[in-house]
């Protein structure tokens, strides 16, 4: 019973969540503090901020978090499956019927025309991380990691590994 | 096997250096399986952003899972999605479990916040890179003006990315290219 609300508790959220994790984080919030009470909604958003202090997707770091909380291990990868699968398995539907047409001309118009619309898309998430940056550090740290950052990626062309591990020092040094 | 640990290393290093959720590993994934690897060829992975963009839950792993598939199978697709989500997964309930006041140190928040104007930066190439691939193919004038009116669209009208990005596929397939327009008016 306790899987089976788990699963619908991620189901959700990753089936109605457009715009990649981060969005569908006040779906996720509504199905486990309002919904089934698991946690508070103090205590959602304690696991959120530490969950945003650490890297990679948000959304599957709550989902495994919480369904642990609620259900141990097997808990865990009910969350992770209901939150990663179904997106997923209408993304390979859908792209391999795409790449099975990939040389018809109305395959190749929509790869161009649609190519504009992700670069406005690209452009308003830049757009939100630097206004992010500037809330949180500042316009003079932004602007001094954003040249460094620029200069190694695109001039030295350096690994981005190496530059946000980098940054990473920098921050725990000079932001903390 | 030597392709599934390099698919493993790809995305956990994608999983270890996003900061900022899903949305935030697309350079990285860009730079390790286009640039890197070359296992999707720049147009390919256009559509797959598009395609990914369209549909609902969260990015990182949709494209981590779609790479993993496409590169090595249903193995590769679950070792993807596995380098991608399960490190940090456990990085958060052991952090939860034991240490419980981590996020009140002070140099952890300052190493998560360097970060932000970082992917700020890779965002920002990434954006240049897809508007000049669209002057190339489309050319400056129509790529202005589909830049334009989607930004209206998406930013000052909120019309929803879904919806633009299927009404444009829609419009594709129904549309006749010019090619066949005039293979009608001959046949006719």
């Amino acid at each position: 019973m306790i899987y089976w609300q788990i699963f619908l508790a991620f189901f959700l959220p990753g089936i109605l969540g457009y715009g990649g994790g981060p969005a569908s984080i006040p779906l996720i919030e509504n199905e486990v503090v309002d919904k089934y009470g698991w946690l508070t909604s103090i205590e959602f958003s304690n696991v959120l901020a530490l969950g945003n202090a650490l890297p990679g997707p948000i959304a599957t770091k709550m989902a495994g978090y919480i369904g642990y909380a609620e259900g141990g291990v097997f808990g865990a990868f009910v969350g992770l499956f209901a939150t990663i699968a179904p997106s997923l398995i209408l993304m390979i539907a859908l792209l391999s019927i795409l790449m099975k047409h990939k040389n018809s001309p109305k395959v190749k118009k929509m790869t161009t025309i649609v190519r504009p619309i992700i670069a406005i898309l690209l452009g308003i998430m830049t757009f939100d991380f630097f206004n992010n940056s500037y809330s949180g550090i500042g316009i003079t740290q932004t602007i001094i990691i954003s040249i460094f950052a620029l200069l190694f990626l695109e001039k030295w062309k350096i690994h981005p590994a190496y530059v946000i591990g980098g940054a990473l020092v920098y921050g725990a040094v000079f932001l903390a | 096997m030597m392709k599934q640990w390099k698919l493993f290393l790809a995305f956990f290093r994608v999983g270890m250096l996003g900061y900022g959720g899903g949305p935030s590993s697309i350079p990285l994934i860009h730079t390790e399986v286009v640039d890197k690897y070359k296992w999707l060829s720049k147009d390919d992975f256009s559509d797959v952003l598009a395609i990914g963009n369209a549909l609902p839950g969260p990015i990182g792993t949709k494209l981590a899972g779609y790479v993993g598939w496409r590169i090595g199978g249903i193995f590769g697709m679950l070792n993807a999605i596995i380098a991608t989500t399960l490190p940090t997964v456990i990085l958060l309930l052991l952090l939860l479990t034991t240490l419980n006041h981590f996020i009140g140190i002070g140099w952890v928040q300052g190493m998560s916040k360097a970060v932000v104007p970082v992917v700020g930066v890779m965002l920002t190439m990434l954006t240049w890179e897809f508007i000049q691939k669209s002057r190339e193919s489309l050319g400056l004038k129509t790529t202005g003006i589909l830049l334009v009116v989607g930004f209206v669209l998406l930013y000052i009208f909120n019309i929803h990315p879904a919806i633009l990005i299927g009404c444009l596929i829609g419009y594709s397939f129904i549309s006749r290219s010019k090619k066949e327009q005039k293979k009608k008016v001959k046949a006719s």
